[in-house]
């Protein structure tokens, strides 16, 4: 219905690449082909449309009829700043990562706590190093067919952070990285993360992406993971954009031979909010759990859109996802599990719950399930419900008040989600930050105490 | 015996969905008394349980229910609790997620709040719900796991008269705890039961067999009949029951005065 205006909305992202051209001649020789892959790939799909099946929930007009700016120069932050987040993550002695609109912000980053051996460095720096032939690596197991917003990371990624975790070290401080977006109007930030975790390592790193103002603007990041052989990741993502940003990030995870891959996400910001997510079970025996809770009211929409591609025998492969809707909120979840032939013993399971507590939210489910091997064990399933007034009226006999039992209820079936994420300081923080979000809901607010 | 009155029921009438199913009940149950009321299927007996207890989707056609000389028409559940009423269900609810102690330390906190009285904190909390979980025969882990959710019939009603215990009501109604149990059970019930009653609370026992009233015995029998009372005798009225049936009663009562 609006593929018209397509052609004039490509316009400012391609006038942005000429722009970016020019200013970008100390690039090494592979970056520009690089941006230039992910700028055709973008041209030829434009922004996705209601009629793409991969977006047939997801209605990003919004995002289409604004003439978005990538930031190309890196802003600076004040450390005061970083107090101005809602809400502080107290992970321990974790290592920081501190990034402004894309844009590695080294004086407030703090790597000390990460062991010497560990290559970290900004994506700036990680580029123009030839000795990590980042022109092989970077990218490798990203594709743009069905997300233009990779595509434009690929093409306007101005920075971000590198990250090789040797064979056999295993982190046990975790590594926070902090995105912070100024919050405006117009301004798009493409940060680029590349993660790889060698054999046997251990690592869990938590992303959280935070506004410093309430604008309309964009954020798309892309985080690559390659997961060797029995190495073990987990990835925390919370999501705490302004209430009228967009926020398309996209997870790619390449996972060896009984690794195990973790990814937990915890979207509450954000007008439109995704992540795309695609990992390639490429080895035998391994593990990967998707596993995500998403808070929604207002007029937000929150998407998850996943496949998981068993390449190898023998795998487990979970996700479980769990929605809270409220006021006009819109949940979209699209999960689909694709065994390959070759994937005999696969043992996949997939669930999508969405509890709306008022009348106008809604939620589309889409879990899906394509196998080709004949020796596969999977299940999926998905429920769209509201609040168990049997259950209610139980805890109520016993003088819980109505409230209180409703919310007992809901912090029940967030629980679901947030008692999967091993670490147990992230844990409890992140319960109470999803606590503290519910609270102020419309929906408790209205509840009358009778 | 105390004369005190605890729950007056005047011709009570009330229905669901249109449909009238209680007719003009008429109860007083004093302090330090237990009332067992007895009834064939679909007399009426789990409707008069709800209508008590205060659950939502029942219409109240007409009559009054006061408990402790209040009128418990305008409030909920929750307000009858704090007040001193509990009820015991026929079906305990499972609710996954929510944590057994958790949610009794709510519960009591809030009824004592209700009451003015301090609340727990979790050192006294814990000390408390574990000298109550002991009379019952509970398992060990069961405080620390969600809500009914994997418990037995069995299981799920013992957990039921031990929140009973620990919320020390002033009167208990237990909708058919009696269900599913087997003897052993049924005796460790029927003691938490026994350990409430005192010259200040009360006890009404809804069942449709008289088993339970061996272990607890009741002071005064009611039949209930297609939504009325409509024999009351002493505890031996139970055994007759039992050995008769309900059909005499019923022959009885259609009979005109």
């Amino acid at each position: 219905m609006t593929e018209t205006v397509q052609i004039e909305e490509s316009d400012s992202w391609l006038e942005a690449f000429e722009a970016l051209e020019h200013a970008d001649k100390d690039s090494p020789t592979w970056l520009i082909p690089f941006r230039k892959a992910g700028l055709a790939q973008y041209a030829k799909t434009g922004l996705p449309t209601l009629r793409d099946e991969d977006w047939r929930f997801t209605n990003i007009d919004p995002i289409r009829k604004t003439a978005f700016r990538p930031t190309l120069a890196p802003g600076i932050l004040e450390a005061a700043m970083l107090d101005g987040i809602p809400y502080p993550l107290k992970t321990g002695n974790a290592a920081r990562l501190v990034f402004l609109d894309g844009h590695f912000q080294r004086e407030l980053s703090d790597m000390s706590k990460l062991p010497q051996n560990v290559t970290s460095l900004s994506m700036k720096d990680a580029v123009a190093r030839e000795d990590l032939r980042l022109d092989q690596h970077l990218g490798q197991y990203t594709y743009h067919h069905d997300n233009p917003f990779a595509a434009l990371n690929a093409a306007f990624f101005q920075d971000g952070f590198y990250l090789n975790i040797p064979k056999n070290l295993q982190i046990e401080t975790p590594l926070h990285i902090i995105h912070l977006s100024s919050g405006n109007d117009a301004q798009a930030s493409f940060a680029r993360f590349f993660i790889r975790a060698g054999e046997f390592s251990k690592c869990t790193i938590l992303e959280s992406h935070h506004a410093l103002s309430e604008g309309i603007y964009l954020n798309a990041p892309t985080t690559e993971f390659v997961v060797e052989n029995e190495a073990n990741i987990e990835h925390i993502k919370i999501q705490d954009e302004s209430k009228q940003a967009f926020h398309l990030a996209s997870v790619y995870a390449h996972v060896g031979r009984a690794a195990q891959f973790h990814s937990h996400y915890l979207n509450m910001g954000g007008r439109i909010s995704r992540n795309n997510i695609r990992t390639k079970l490429n080895g035998e025996g391994l593990e990967c759990v998707l596993n995500g809770l998403y808070l929604a009211d207002g007029d937000q929409l929150s998407d998850n859109h996943m496949i998981v591609d068993h390449s190898k025998p023998h795998c487990d492969s979970h996700e479980y996802f769990n929605g809270i809707l409220d006021d006009k909120a819109r949940g979209v979840f699209h999960g689909r599990i694709l065994v390959q032939q070759i994937a005999q013993k696969t043992d996949a399971k997939q669930t999508n719950k969405n509890l709306l507590l008022s009348n106008d939210a809604t939620a589309d489910t889409k879990p899906q399930l394509e196998i080709y091997a004949d020796d596969v064990k999977c299940t999926h399933g998905a429920t769209i419900g509201q609040l168990d007034d049997e259950a209610i009226y139980y805890l109520r006999t016993r003088g819980v008040p109505k409230v209180v039992a409703q919310q007992m209820l809901v912090h029940a079936f967030a629980g679901e989600i947030i008692d999967r994420i091993h670490h147990e300081l992230i844990r409890e923080e992140l319960d109470e930050v999803v606590w503290t979000r519910l609270e102020k809901f419309a929906h408790f607010q209205n509840v009358s105490t009778t | 015996m105390s004369n005190k009155s605890l729950l007056r029921i005047n011709n009570l009438q009330a229905g669901v969905e249109g449909r009238t199913i209680l007719k003009g009940i008429n109860l007083e149950i004093n302090a330090g008394e237990v009332h067992a009321i007895m009834g064939p299927n679909g007399s009426g007996k789990s409707t008069l349980a709800s209508v008590i207890a205060g659950r939502e989707g029942y219409e109240i056609l007409g009559g009054e229910i006061e408990f402790r000389g209040e009128d418990l028409m305008d409030m909920e559940a929750d307000e009858r609790a704090h007040l001193g009423l509990f009820l015991a269900f026929q079906y305990p609810v499972e609710i996954p997620g929510v944590n057994t102690t958790y949610f009794l330390k709510s519960a009591i906190n809030e009824t004592r709040k209700a009451r003015g009285e301090k609340e727990l904190d979790a050192v006294e909390f814990l000390k408390f719900i574990k000298s109550k979980a002991k009379l019952l025969d509970l398992p060990e882990d069961f405080l620390k796991r969600s809500l009914n959710v994997g418990f037995s019939g069995g299981e799920k009603k013992r957990n039921e008269i031990f929140q009973m215990a620990a919320l020390e009501p002033v009167m208990a109604v237990l909708d058919e705890t009696d269900s599913g149990l087997d003897i052993d059970a049924l005796k460790v019930v029927a003691n938490g039961v026994n350990q409430l009653r005192g010259p200040e609370s009360a006890q009404l026992v809804i069942t449709h067999y008289q088993r339970l009233l061996d272990y607890i015995v009741p002071d005064v029998v009611h039949v209930l009949h297609d939504g009325r009372i409509i024999k009351t005798g002493p505890k031996e009225l139970a055994h007759e029951l039992e050995d008769k049936g309900y059909d005499w009663v019923i022959k009885e009562a259609e009979q005109p005065a």
